[in-house]
């Protein structure tokens, strides 16, 4: 069933005044709350959306994190560990969100590892050199920060307000990432090398970050009447080209699009057609990381089952001793 | 308030320091500022070996921790281990820093961390195994951090005021760890029988290493209270503790796993020596 269809049902059988509440806080830009009613479609939207995202957090600790034990200097070291620490955080946050919607994380995290919800393609692709820290906090973080701050305004109240704190963590870990890059231009030949290896390795699935082209992009048009979405993804994917290019000079790279130039007409740049075919690939589960990935996750989750057991188990115990100690 | 605004006030440059962000992240030299004169009781060479003794440690540590990243049971011990982790790291940053000042060799922090091989480092053998299952991981941990925080709490009066303040810091980081590693042993002996069962493994198998600890720093009554006190809050044995030390890291002779960690560590830096970063 699409997002489409549920909310129609949904609607068909909500009581009018609650549909009209619903609609109405929804054209005044108010947010939706927890406690309130919404329609079932919106809810499961909004449930597959957030939980997609705090997904993508978990799986998008592990490209970089590779590199915290192989940073080539202490405070590189700090920085990486303390980026990573952050990601998992967010993924806290947003796995909170999602189970005010009535979810449950340890279910969430079920469907991740048997392939049944989605994480962000990005992070199926490999990490080959430490510039690639660097590039994924320009790019990709940068890319996140333009699909993200539009969310901060979502309908929905604890996503948007996760997301305050999460893209002002993101536009710090985008500056980290570009200082790398800049420190790393000034620095050998072989340095040089590295980063414009790694920014021709990420621009394209940077690009497709944004999702398919809008008229492939069947969910889009509800979430954005719902105001869960904000922007269209080819919106955000100009907005991040325009963002990117002037960075891109000042650092001294090359972005890897013969077809990137200025518009002076339209006043934006105008460029190439990512490979959409292999955005689907990397998607459907064909990338060069994702059974990797997802087999960390899996290995993780499964290795501390009897540590989550055991603190279950301990506590139950605390609790009956306690309710001993209160009878007696 | 348009999109366009908020992206602009995230995305520029923000003159608020690095204060809110985790420590170590927003300095290049961690001893900037502070006066690098030694007292003139203070003897330099043992100075400069107990800071580079504990920042070895230090290192060693959150290598081990960063290794959890991604592996960690729960999200929240991702973010806890790697709390833990980046406070060792600092303090592995500070040490290095105040060695490099008072030894003569006005190295940097990481000339000592990336530059040197596993017979130079002078780490206890404990931080140098390999991190086990959570179990031998939490049990380390509480050992290691009741040790360490029984010497800081030492040095925090030490006559270098450069070391009293490193350890200072460090003594209210390491109540938290102890406390942390604490409370899961607790669960862990407490929780399941196979929960017991490994927590028992990894307390024998840790505890083996006590003898290096105590012939490094005899902070044997602080250890040995605490841990009686954490092993009967879970249903635990305390085993007794071996007479003679299993070997001394301190003097460099090490265990076989402290130069694999070290390559990894000094992988990047040791093939672009000429590189900043």
């Amino acid at each position: 069933m699409t997002a489409q269809q549920a909310d129609s049902s949904a609607a068909h059988d909500a009581p009018p005044a609650l549909q009209e509440h619903f609609e109405a806080t929804i054209a005044r830009d108010q947010r939706i709350e927890p406690r309130d009613w919404m329609p079932e479609g919106y809810r499961k939207t909004l449930i597959r959306q957030v939980a997609q995202h705090a997904h993508s957090e978990i799986i998008g600790m592990q490209p970089e994190g590779e590199w915290i034990t192989r940073a080539p200097s202490l405070r590189r070291k700090a920085i990486l560990f303390a980026k990573v620490q952050d990601e998992a955080g967010h993924g806290l946050y947003l796995y909170s969100a999602a189970e005010t919607l009535g979810a449950d994380r340890a279910d969430l995290t079920e469907r991740l590892i048997e392939g049944r919800q989605k994480y962000s393609s990005i992070f199926n692709y490999p990490t080959l050199s430490f510039a690639d820290v660097g590039v994924i906090g320009w790019f990709v973080d940068g890319a996140a920060i333009c699909n993200q701050v539009p969310l901060c305004r979502s309908s929905y109240g604890p996503y948007a307000r996760a997301m305050v704190r999460i893209c002002k963590e993101e536009s710090f870990h985008q500056r980290q990432g570009y200082e790398l890059l800049m420190t790393m231009m000034r620095g050998t030949d072989a340095q040089r090398e590295m980063v414009q290896d790694a920014v021709n390795r990420w621009w394209w699935p940077s690009l497709m970050m944004f999702g398919p082209p809008d008229d492939a992009s069947p969910n889009s048009r509800q979430s954005m009447a719902w105001k869960i979405k904000r922007h269209s993804n080819d919106e955000l994917r100009q907005r991040f080209v325009d963002m990117t290019v002037p960075q891109a000079e000042k650092l001294g790279v090359t972005l890897p699009d013969p077809d990137l130039t200025w518009n002076e007409e339209r006043g934006h740049h105008d460029f190439g057609t990512p490979d959409w075919d292999e955005l689907m690939r990397v998607i459907k589960g064909d990338g060069p990381c994702n059974s990797q990935r997802i087999q960390r996750r899996r290995t993780a989750h499964e290795e501390g089952a009897w540590v989550r057991e055991a603190a279950v188990a301990h506590a139950a115990k605390q609790a009956a001793r306690a309710e001993k100690g209160t009878a007696a | 308030m348009s999109d366009d605004h908020v992206y602009m006030s995230l995305a520029e440059g923000h003159d608020d320091g690095d204060a809110r962000w985790a420590f170590g992240t927003g300095f290049e030299d961690p001893l900037h500022g502070i006066s690098t004169a030694v007292p003139d009781a203070v003897d330099r060479g043992e100075l400069a070996a107990t800071c580079l003794e504990l920042a070895d440690d230090a290192l060693v540590t959150a290598q081990r921790l960063a290794e959890w990243t991604t592996r960690a049971p729960e999200l929240e011990e991702e973010v806890a281990l790697a709390n833990i982790g980046l406070d060792f790291l600092g303090q592995a940053r500070l040490l290095y820093a105040r060695c490099g000042q008072v030894d003569g060799s006005q190295r940097g922090e990481d000339a000592y961390a990336y530059f040197r091989d596993a017979d130079d480092f002078r780490s206890v053998r404990l931080a140098e195994l390999p991190n086990g299952d959570f179990a031998f991981s939490m049990a380390r941990l509480l050992v290691f951090a009741a040790w360490r925080l029984a010497h800081f709490e030492q040095l925090a009066t030490h006559a270098d005021p450069v070391l009293a303040a490193i350890a200072a810091k460090g003594v209210k980081e390491m109540t938290y760890h102890r406390q942390y590693a604490a409370e899961w042993v607790v669960r862990l002996g407490d929780g399941t029988d196979k929960s017991h069962r490994r927590m028992q493994a990894g307390l024998d198998q840790v505890t083996a290493h006590l003898g290096e600890l105590f012939a490094a720093h005899d902070a044997r009554t602080a250890v040995l209270a605490v841990l009686r006190q954490v092993t009967e809050a879970a249903g635990l044995t305390l085993p007794d503790v071996p007479p003679t030390p299993v070997g001394h890291g301190r003097e460099g002779d090490h265990t076989a796993h402290l130069a694999p960690l070290l390559a990894e560590l000094q992988s990047v830096a040791r093939a672009h020596p000429e590189a900043t970063w």
